[in-house]
């Protein structure tokens, strides 16, 4: 806008080759930035037997899929898929309810600790992962899970997927509701008062009021919660030891193999355990910005 | 990534046969290693007649198109019908491989015991990064190392007390049982297989050059210094993950200030100030210039490499060097021999050769059938029908197949049952945080910066205590 | 339904909570009970627990067996451990300083994509592409494909791929510069590869900010820098002193955001195998607390605390100012 304004009002020649400029840094710039991926794809669709003599960015022979067959087979995908969509999606449907209930309490009516609250949320969120893990290990290892209610028999809440769902929740909450209850405030606050008015409950309000007013932001949460969750894998790897329980980031980890180094099948793994992420990416995009937005920056 | 270990791996995947049948004696060794003694026998003997009962195996790892598996499988189902067995629960059984052949190799050993299991394959470098947090909620029988890697663990009591498994395995020499034993005296381990570190060279390029096999160290500098002159480098060099170089300063300390003070170092008794110790880095100083420069940065499959275009004249490496390559020729012209003596005092007779087996949990959920695992796994048909799937390593068991020897297999067992002392390699032989911790950082540092041996070895020596106490 | 509302409160105050009946009280209790509950249990518990187990020697396999110890861990740290806690202390700095010019680069992107730029989405799903990967596929590309010795990008580019004459970008720990502090027997400096790290690093970092700012750019009144453009400024002085200010809450969340993760840096660091002379803070703690061996429970968690009171003093920072903001 502003740029546009600027040139009509003032030497538009060099306005536009200023234009010019601007595009060819930003494609520039562009370019660069897809070249480790563009490097990987290159990669993952050469046969291993030619990239071994000719080096992985010798000029292609021949191309093809097998990598990526072979990686999904091999790597045990289809299995750690699941295993991350199992700890995923509870997670972050537990994530988006609890700091939604948090942020619409602390934010739409005052109490003594509020925030306390939020204080002890997002400062919890900020807290580095590796200092928390020894006393929770422990904590895990002593509270009683019944068998049937997880796949590893182990009597406790260690090494099952619950235990990876319980702490992405309680880590995550923290940062959802900080940006939630931001969001909230700029909601007017005469729509809750006259629905109290109206003799609708809190719960009322909450599920039927203030919930649809803040879809944007629970969609830009979500995605970028979906990236988080899906990327893990600290919690996935120490929390879990039976390896048919862990996530899809893992699985490079069982490729990498211990004498046989195959880069173009470790590019096709890496290729394919980011397709998820792009893919909400690029499908919420446009709501993921609009959602930060108002959560960010009308606090 | 590359490859995810920081930790020395085990051997797999050598990969070709040759026949060749001798016997082999191994004198008894100190505390920590204990010679090995492979005498050969080809009576395959059944210790028991149970049928395999595969069913049990999970794909895990997330194998779920088992592709890999069933091939080898069927190889090694010839000993025994593959119809179902079990009864009762099936033994969990952790394996610090997840996929393709190294994995198959572990399913075929399992289910030639024919003892019903279910197994955890997890990828070989989360396995032991994970081992603390593993041992808190373990698997019934698991993967394991010998050693101080496996003594420490015994002491904390966090392995199960296997010493009446050990009544029924009557195919191992006194020497492995030594070396399956804890501190207390009892038996912790059932060892499967080794392998030694050795010297890898390319029989074409001796012979082409003229070089010829160094015995001492100054027939091994005129050796390098001719490489050199030739446009090669004398020595493949790697360092990815911090351990190849231990394997350098394991054989370096062994040959110039013998076994009993290697091994006493490890266990803390020793000054890392010391003359001796300073003694071993500026040795290593001297010897740097022959090999690759900046290991730091290099997979050992990047320094095999070398090797196999023969850029590099030498590699000092674990025999499962030669796994890294598919090509049959390179194969058969690859060669291994002892690093050479340096002190005629103290000679040439002590090797890094680290022992893999197999640990059971403090508490096994199925006691009974763990031990009947264990048992199993002690018997040859175990090894035979894991060898058969990867030939890279010799196996423990007295009565294994030795007719299906590969080159490499048994020039090994020659070398590890010539050796008099027998170290299992330095992040095994202490404690391992120590190693992960300290040294892996310390030995990293002096190769980007081979002018700071003092104050290097200051700081192992001041932070050695927290660790070794 | 709720028949105890009263009369409805002042315009812009919020509803006090004595206001409420039971039902809406237990309502709201669970609303705030359960996720508090939950969190306290999970994240503040530990975190506490650590600080305590930061004055015991324990090898993390048994509880009750660990052994008070007092202040011997810091002691340790900050004597025998000099030589690692410095140096990864420096890298974290170091790290604050290029995330620093990397942020300020992120904002640049932002302000520029928000230029009405035909084709702005697609620019911005590139730059934001790194932040979507999982570490583990960042670790891979940039060690197994730009930065391998014998076959990598970059080698390939420069044309240093021959034995002997390869770069060495993971590995090589030689120092850029170092200088001498008091009392340290090593000098400090940054190394080779930390430098080259650095870049992938900026790769993700760049992205991430560039997204934030952008969002916040969104919610800037574009009257404001017409205004300012009627004015004379130019972009620069537009910038400066009409978006900048403006954008006062998103600065903070930038600022901060590039603290902590300078500080708590960890992830791409241990998917290229901790390379010697790369070390920060938060591989110090994770080396003694989770890896093989049992664990230096005592001395990780001392790492751990030192971390935490870094974190601390910029989130209260943080926090102090942005609710202070809200609640005037």
């Amino acid at each position: 806008m502003s740029a546009h304004l600027t040139v009509v009002k003032r030497q538009p020649r060099r306005a536009k080759l200023w234009r010019i400029g601007l595009y060819v840094f930003l494609t520039a710039m562009a370019l660069l930035w897809l070249v480790p991926v563009g490097g990987a794809i290159y990669a993952s669709l050469r046969p291993y037997g030619e990239t071994q003599k000719l080096g992985l960015f010798s000029l292609p022979k021949s191309f093809t899929i097998q990598n990526y067959k072979d990686a999904w087979t091999e790597g045990g995908m289809s299995r750690a898929f699941g295993n991350t969509m199992f700890i995923v999606i509870p997670s972050l449907i537990l994530i988006l309810a609890f700091s939604s209930a948090m942020a619409f309490a602390v934010s739409r009516f005052s109490w003594r600790f509020n925030v306390t609250l939020l204080l002890i949320f997002t400062a919890g969120n900020l807290l580095p992962a590796q200092v928390i893990f020894q006393p929770l290990f422990q904590m895990f290892k002593a509270m009683p899970w019944p068998d049937f209610l997880s796949d590893t028999n182990t009597g406790d809440l260690l090494g099952t997927k619950i235990a990876v769902i319980i702490i992405h929740v309680a880590f995550q909450t923290g940062f959802c509701t900080f940006v939630l209850s931001n969001y909230m405030k700029t909601i007017p606050k005469e729509l809750g008062e006259a629905a109290m008015v109206d003799g609708a409950s809190v719960v009322r309000q909450f599920f039927q009021i203030i919930m649809p007013l803040c879809r944007p932001a629970l969609a830009a949460l979500a995605t970028l919660e979906f990236t988080w969750l899906y990327n893990d894998f600290f919690w996935g790897v120490v929390l879990l030891n039976q390896g048919a329980e862990r996530p899809i980031t893992s699985s490079i980890a069982n490729l990498g193999g211990q004498f046989f180094l195959n880069d173009n099948l470790i590019a096709a793994a890496s290729m394919i355990i980011a397709v998820p992420t792009l893919a909400v990416y690029l499908a919420l995009q446009r709501h993921f910005i609009s959602g930060l937005t108002l959560g960010a920056s009308k606090g | 990534m590359s490859e995810g270990y920081e930790f020395s791996p085990n051997p797999r995947d050598v990969g070709f046969k040759i026949v060749s049948r001798r016997t082999l004696l191994a004198s008894a060794a100190g505390l920590v290693g204990a010679g090995l003694l492979a005498a050969c026998g080809d009576d395959k003997k059944a210790a028991t007649t149970d049928t395999a009962a595969s069913g049990g195996t999970t794909a895990s790892g997330g194998t779920t198109a088992s592709g890999g598996t069933t091939a080898p499988a069927a190889t090694t189902a010839a000993a025994g019908s593959t119809a179902p067995a079990a009864g009762g629960d099936a033994v969990t059984v952790g394996v610090y491989e997840a996929t393709g052949k190294n994995k198959d190799a572990f399913v075929a050993g399992l289910d030639a015991t024919g003892v019903p299991y279910t197994g955890n394959f997890v990828d070989h470098n989360s396995f032991q990064d994970n081992i603390t947090a593993y041992l808190q909620q373990p698997d019934d029988v698991f993967t394991w190392f010998s050693g101080y890697r496996m003594r420490f663990f015994a002491d904390k009591g966090l392995t199960g007390d296997i010493s009446d498994v050990w009544n029924d395995l009557p195919d191992f020499s006194e020497s492995f049982k030594a070396a399956s034993t804890g501190n207390d005296g009892k038996q912790y381990l059932v060892p499967t297989s080794y392998y030694p570190w050795a010297v890898h060279y390319r029989k074409s390029l001796f012979a082409d050059k003229g070089y010829t096999i160094p015995t001492n160290k100054a027939e091994l500098l005129a050796l390098a210094q001719k490489m050199k002159d030739d446009g090669l480098v004398p020595f493949a060099y790697a360092n990815d993950g911090k351990w190849p170089v231990q394997g350098t300063f394991d054989i370096l300390n062994l040959r110039l200030n013998g076994y009993q003070f290697h091994v006493d170092l490890l266990a803390g008794k020793e000054d890392w100030t010391g003359p001796e110790v300073k003694n071993v880095f500026t040795t290593w100083s001297e010897l740097l210039p022959f090999h690759q420069e900046n290991p730091n940065g290099r997979t050992w499959q990047e320094a095999a490499t070398a090797l196999e275009n023969k850029e590099a004249g030498m590699f000092f490496l674990g025999t499962f060097v030669s796994s890294n390559s598919t090509d049959p020729a390179y194969l058969d012209d690859l060669d291994f021999f002892n690093y050479p003596e340096f002190d005629s005092a103290i000679g040439a007779t002590a090797i890094d050769a680290p022992i893999d087996g197999y640990l059971m949990a403090a508490s096994p959920k199925n006691a009974d059938g763990a031990k009947a695992l264990l048992t199993g796994i002690g018997s040859a048909k175990y090894i035979d029908a894991y060898l058969a799937v990867n030939p890279s390593s010799v196996p423990a068991n007295t009565k294994a197949d030795t007719s299906a020897f590969n080159k490499i297999q048994t020039k090994s067992a020659e070398l590890v049952g010539s050796a008099k002392f027998v170290s299992q390699f330095l992040d095994r032989d202490t404690s391992p945080d120590f190693v992960s911790n300290v040294i892996g950082d310390a030995f990293a540092n002096f190769h980007a910066d081979p002018t700071q041996i003092d104050s290097i070895l200051a700081d192992i020596e001041a932070q050695k205590s927290t660790y070794l106490s | 339904m709720s028949t105890e509302v009263t009369t409805a409160p002042r315009k812009g105050r919020r509803r006090r909570y004595s206001q409420l009946s039971r039902r809406d009280k237990i309502a709201l209790g669970l609303f705030v009970g359960v996720p508090t509950a939950v969190h306290i249990m999970f994240v503040w518990v530990p975190a506490i627990s650590t600080v305590l187990l930061s004055f015991t020697k324990w090898d993390g396999l048994k509880l009750g067996t660990w052994k008070l110890i007092g202040f011997k861990n810091y002691w340790a740290v900050f004597t025998v451990f000099d030589g690692k806690f410095f140096p990864a202390f420096f890298n974290n700095i170091i790290l604050l300083v290029f995330l620093s010019v990397c942020s300020a680069i992120g904002v640049l992107f932002a302000y520029l994509l928000d230029k009405n730029i035909r084709g702005s989405p697609i620019y911005q799903s590139i730059y934001y592409m790194p932040v979507v990967l999982s570490l583990a596929v960042v670790g891979f590309i940039w060690k197994g494909v730009m930065w391998s010795p014998r076959q990598g990008l970059f080698n390939v580019i420069l044309g240093r791929t021959a034995q002997g004459d390869q770069i060495d970008w993971v590995g090589n720990a030689e120092k850029i510069f170092t200088f001498h502090i008091p009392g340290l027997d090593a000098p400090l400096g940054l190394s080779k590869n930390f430098a080259a790290l650095l870049i992938a690093i900026a790769w993700r970092h760049i992205g991430y900010v560039m997204v934030l700012y952008l969002a916040g750019l969104k919610s800037v009144d574009p009257s404001l820098r017409e205004a300012a453009a009627i004015d004379g400024c130019n972009e620069w002085q537009a910038f400066r002193r009409v978006v900048f200010p403006v954008m006062k809450p998103i600065n903070v969340v930038v600022f901060v955001i590039t603290v902590i993760e300078a500080l708590r840096a960890f992830d791409i660091i241990f998917a290229l195998k901790k390379p010697p002379g790369t070390q920060v803070l938060g591989i110090l703690v994770r080396d003694n607390l989770v890896g093989e061996g049992g664990g230096q429970v005592g001395l990780g968690s001392t790492y751990g605390v030192v971390l935490l009171l870094l974190c601390l003093v910029f989130i209260i920072w943080y926090l102090v100012n942005n609710y202070r903001e809200n609640e005037a």
